[in-house]
């Protein structure tokens, strides 16, 4: 089931390493590029995208379970022990069970997935994740007929996750996805990104990433995998239902109550970044529009 | 002498236009380290929640200074204007950086005022000051009598509050250190609508 899909983005719109710190002096004359989104939406991704620094994509992260600050993952989440790990799998599955990392690892084969990430509070990235698509691993133990969602859930050691201390959201942090969305070809566990091991600010040593949906839906650290009859708990989903939905696909059309969804900010712009149009499912509406076909997004935002 | 004393003699050695230079220097050392990187890698947001923060702070220390003098004796008074003149600055480069750096667009500008709740009671809190900032002067309080002015200067109650929502409302989840700033807020407004008791010799 690997290889079913090929990103528009290769290795060669990578930064090289050795390029990371010239980067800012490269932005500086890409204006241009950044003008031809006019031309139209998949135009743009195609010739003016170019993935995040590592340090850019390392340094800023949403993982509230080490407070709530952009730096504080990167700060606080060396304390979260990734190894050993185990995902315990549940539900309507033919084979539940704990499974370890690596056995998990040892039946997956690994990709590499240049996607767009968009977050919920309107600023983008574009990261080269390593990771296997969640299919494999839901075909191989067994998903059984009446499952039609998949629930997930983020490790819960308040020792390790400072954050925890703090009730901004119900804890542990639980995500769902609809079966077809988690069989999605897109839909990838990320183990790596730039071809090293995640590291743990990203959501080590294994994370969802669901790359049309605002990025709180790609759960961080997963420890549980449920198949339900029933579509599951959303933390954010629970917390704020008029802000969050269930489904929370990108889409430039549906503000969100307090800002708009209109347009994104790409990291790495700097002090003068301009703001760039939102696509509609992040930019990926070939691959994913027919999941949704008859839906009200508006409804079922 | 106390050490109530000692402050306060320390603090009339100290010219208040000294605030102004501070502040300028603070905001542009914020600004050049949002262009050099030092605000991480996304520099926009960081200075426009820097700049906000800091004219919460300032709007708070001009919020205690008749309380400290009440209370504790410390006397503020010759710097009060130069603080909320300070304050009004960094509300300034608040609003400039989000309208400019960060929503960049004046239809959106406008939409956000009109359309989004905690973007309107901030505006509401800037306009609140706006008079306050132009009257801050001694032809104004001439001009308009003591007592005018005075009133008219309790807009900074209002103000205060609506910055402190402001923040409570952008925050997502349940955060502890917006609902601080509010709770700071309610207090020092607390210590000036509370009838003064008569203190026991």
């Amino acid at each position: 089931m690997a290889r079913r899909y090929k990103s528009n983005l290769t290795w060669d719109d990578v930064t090289p390493e050795h390029l990371y710190l010239n980067r800012r002096q490269i932005m500086a004359g890409s204006g241009a590029l950044i003008g031809a989104g006019l031309i139209g939406g998949q135009a743009r991704a195609q010739e003016a995208l170019e993935p995040n620094t590592w340090e850019e994509i390392t340094t800023y992260n949403n993982y509230y379970e080490f407070g709530t600050g952009k730096d504080d993952p990167a700060r606080n989440a060396g304390s979260l022990t990734t190894s050993p790990w185990s995902v315990e799998i549940d539900g309507l599955v033919d084979n539940p069970g704990t499974y370890s990392f690596e056995d998990i690892m040892s039946e997956v084969e690994i990709e590499e997935r240049i996607y767009r990430f968009r977050c919920v509070e309107a600023w983008s990235m574009v990261i080269p994740w390593n990771g296997f698509e969640l299919a494999d691993l839901l075909n191989r133990v067994g998903v059984q007929d009446g499952a039609r969602y998949v629930a997930f859930q983020t490790a819960n050691r308040p020792e390790e996750m400072p954050g925890l201390r703090v009730p901004v959201l119900e804890w542990p942090y639980r995500e769902g996805l609809r079966l077809d969305e988690a069989m999605h070809p897109l839909t990838i566990m990320a183990t790596g990104i730039y071809g090293r091991d995640i590291p743990n600010q990203n959501g080590a040593p294994m994370r969802l990433v669901v790359p049309w949906k605002y990025g709180f839906k790609s759960i961080k650290s997963i420890v549980r995998i449920t198949l339900t009859e029933e579509e599951p708990h959303a933390s954010w989903n629970v917390a704020n239902p008029r802000e969050y939905g269930f489904y929370s696909n990108v889409n430039p059309n549906v503000s969100h109550p307090r800002w708009s969804q209109a347009s994104e900010r790409r990291i790495g712009g700097g002090l003068f970044a301009r703001r760039e149009p939102t696509l509609m499912f992040n930019g990926y509406e070939e691959e994913v529009a027919s999941l949704y076909e008859g839906m009200d997004l508006e409804a079922n935002f | 002498m106390t050490a109530v004393q000692t402050v306060n003699s320390t603090l009339r050695k100290l010219p208040p236009w000294t605030l102004y230079i501070v502040g300028a220097i603070w905001a542009g050392w914020l600004f050049y380290l949002g262009l050099t990187g030092g605000l991480g890698v996304e520099p926009i947001e960081a200075l426009e929640h820097r700049y906000g923060k800091t004219a919460f702070q300032w709007l708070l220390v001009g919020l205690a200074v008749t309380p400290l003098r009440q209370h504790l004796g410390i006397n503020l008074m010759p710097f009060r204007r130069a603080i909320g003149v300070t304050a009004f600055f960094f509300v300034l480069a608040h609003f400039l950086v989000w309208a400019v750096l960060d929503v960049q667009q004046l239809s959106a500008i406008w939409a956000d005022i009109v359309e989004r709740p905690y973007v309107t009671i901030g505006m509401a809190g800037f306009l609140c000051l706006i008079p306050l900032a132009v009257t801050s002067n001694n032809l104004s309080i001439r001009k308009m009598g003591a007592a005018a002015w005075r009133k008219l200067h309790k807009l900074v109650y209002p103000a205060v509050v609506l910055a402190s929502v402001h923040w409570v409302w952008l925050a997502k989840g349940f955060q502890i250190e917006p609902l601080i700033y509010l709770a700071v807020t309610l207090g020092l407004l607390a210590t000036r609508f509370r009838p003064t008791r008569t203190r026991v010799a």
